[in-house]
């Protein structure tokens, strides 16, 4: 059988991180970050663990390379194309209302959720007076996204997904093709503003209308995730709406109270 | 580490089935006795069918059938359902976490992955039942259960629609028991 870091070792590592990095993932949920840790481990074909904390222990460009792989960066642009059909109905009206839009996309990864929602907003006439921004704890991911370029392979599915989510222009339209790459309208990069942000450390920035936080707080056990929850209570103005992933819930947490689910959607509205 | 005597779940059964097991699962939940003392996690392989699957087990099964929610405390007599397009893990403290991380063997629910995390959090107090599939999803899940000392059965390709997993799964270890799909249900009422 194959080499495993045992939870001892993990803890070890996890220590090192901390004390040498200021990274604290010592609240995330440990089966699917030792999964993270042990597939890292078999990937890079360490022959001891001995070997693995060193290096992470001394090579700073490793624990770059750590963060971009534990981190699950999966996504889609228009993912769950029900959600964002029912931000076009149930949401984009009342944030019409405002002079001001201010959204904020905490953990966007390579950042197609941000521009699925650049594209909501234009097509609504809202983007003019918006603003998108977007933050994730991996530098290489944000990096990314602020690029504006994705690969060409995905933008079929993509396309089928902006239909069913209410889309009705020629998704192709937002995009220029080229070398297997597409490079999204410029101008959509107007209204946003790319930043590396921890959720697990850093406080808030600013105030927002929009939070939307999908596919992140799963990875974070209980008390990170109300920790988080309480970060975004103080970043969301009154009123303003909360959207997490399609299996993420308020629920649970005390943060709730001060909350009300307002759609069939994992979105919520601050009441209080 | 385990910490099952710390909690008042004494063990858990794990089920993962792929083409084909879809009939095996429904029959054997129909036969659960309804007190049993420990949970059932369920990984199948399956269509986003939003929770029909759920309704269609729970009008049958004497204990309650629920989809897995994130961050839940796995609670005793209960059967838990992966969510489509999700992994399903199992904490050390016997809650659930719910990963949207990529596919492992093209699979997500992975049998693997549940069956690799229910080993880590129960020790030998698991069983873990394999059921008929067309892939070979759930053979290294199976030896993680075999190396903490869990009890594992697979079902018997000769009775399997499909008997791809189960044969992947014999290649690699010997099972406790080599069971047809009607001998399930017995098996999992008098396991502890
Ligand atoms: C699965 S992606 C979700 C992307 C997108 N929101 C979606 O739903 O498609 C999760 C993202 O959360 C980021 N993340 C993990 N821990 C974080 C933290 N402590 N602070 C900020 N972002 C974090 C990861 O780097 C990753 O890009």
């Amino acid at each position: 059988m194959t080499l495993f870091v045992t939870d001892e070792e993990m803890a070890l590592l996890l220590y090192d991180i901390q004390d040498l990095y200021g990274y604290d993932f010592n609240a995330y949920a440990k089966a699917s970050l030792k999964r993270r840790i042990n597939r890292l481990f078999a990937l890079d074909r360490f022959p001891s663990f001995a070997e693995f904390r060193f290096r992470l222990r001394t090579d700073t460009a490793y624990f770059g390379r750590f963060i971009e792989q534990i981190t699950v960066n999966v996504t889609e642009m228009f993912r769950d194309p029900a959600f964002y059909l029912a931000l076009r109905k149930e949401v984009l009206p009342l944030l019409a209302t405002y002079p001001f839009i201010r959204v904020w996309h905490a953990g966007c990864s390579t950042g197609e959720e941000v521009y699925s929602m650049a594209i909501l907003l234009r097509e609504a006439n809202l983007l003019h007076k918006s603003i998108l921004y977007a933050t994730d704890i991996n530098p290489q991911v944000v990096q990314q996204a602020a690029s504006g370029v994705f690969s060409m392979q995905h933008m079929k599915q993509y396309s089928e997904n902006y239909i069913l989510s209410g889309g009705r222009h020629d998704f192709s339209s937002y995009y220029t093709a080229g070398n297997n790459k597409v490079l999204f309208d410029v101008s959509f990069k107007k209204h946003m503003v790319f930043s590396t942000h921890n959720l697990a450390a850093e406080s808030s920035f600013n105030e927002f209308q929009l939070i939307v936080c999908r596919n992140v707080l799963i990875y974070f056990e209980k008390e990170l995730q109300a920790r988080v929850f309480d970060l975004f209570d103080t970043s969301l103005e009154r009123l303003g709406f909360l959207a997490l992933g399609s299996k993420e819930s308020l629920r649970l947490s005390p943060a709730n109270a001060k909350f009300r689910q307002v759609s069939e959607q994992k979105i919520w509205r601050k009441v209080i | 580490m385990a910490k099952s005597d710390l909690s008042n779940i004494p063990g858990c059964v794990v089920i993962g089935g792929s083409a084909g097991s879809l009939k095996v699962i429904l029959s054997l939940v129909t036969a659960l006795d309804a007190r049993l003392p420990f949970p059932v996690v369920i990984v199948l392989h399956r269509k986003n069918d939003a929770s029909s699957l759920e309704h269609l087990l729970n009008d049958r099964c004497p204990l309650r059938v629920k989809e897995a929610e994130d961050k839940e405390d796995l609670a005793p007599g209960t059967v838990y359902l992966a969510p489509p397009d999700y992994h399903l893990l199992i904490e050390s403290d016997h809650s659930l976490s719910l990963d949207a991380s990529e596919k492992v063997l093209w699979s997500r629910p992975s049998i693997d992955v549940t069956f690799q995390s229910a080993a880590e959090a129960f020790g030998h107090h698991v069983l873990a039942i394999l059921l008929s599939g067309a892939n070979n999803d759930g053979a290294s899940g199976l030896e993680y259960i075999r190396h903490h000392g869990g009890q594992i059965i697979v079902q018997d390709p000769d009775n399997a629609e499909i008997p791809v997993m189960p044969r992947a799964a014999l290649a690699r270890l010997r099972p406790d028991l080599l069971l047809p799909d009607y001998a399930m249900a017995a098996a999992i009422n008098h396991f502890l």
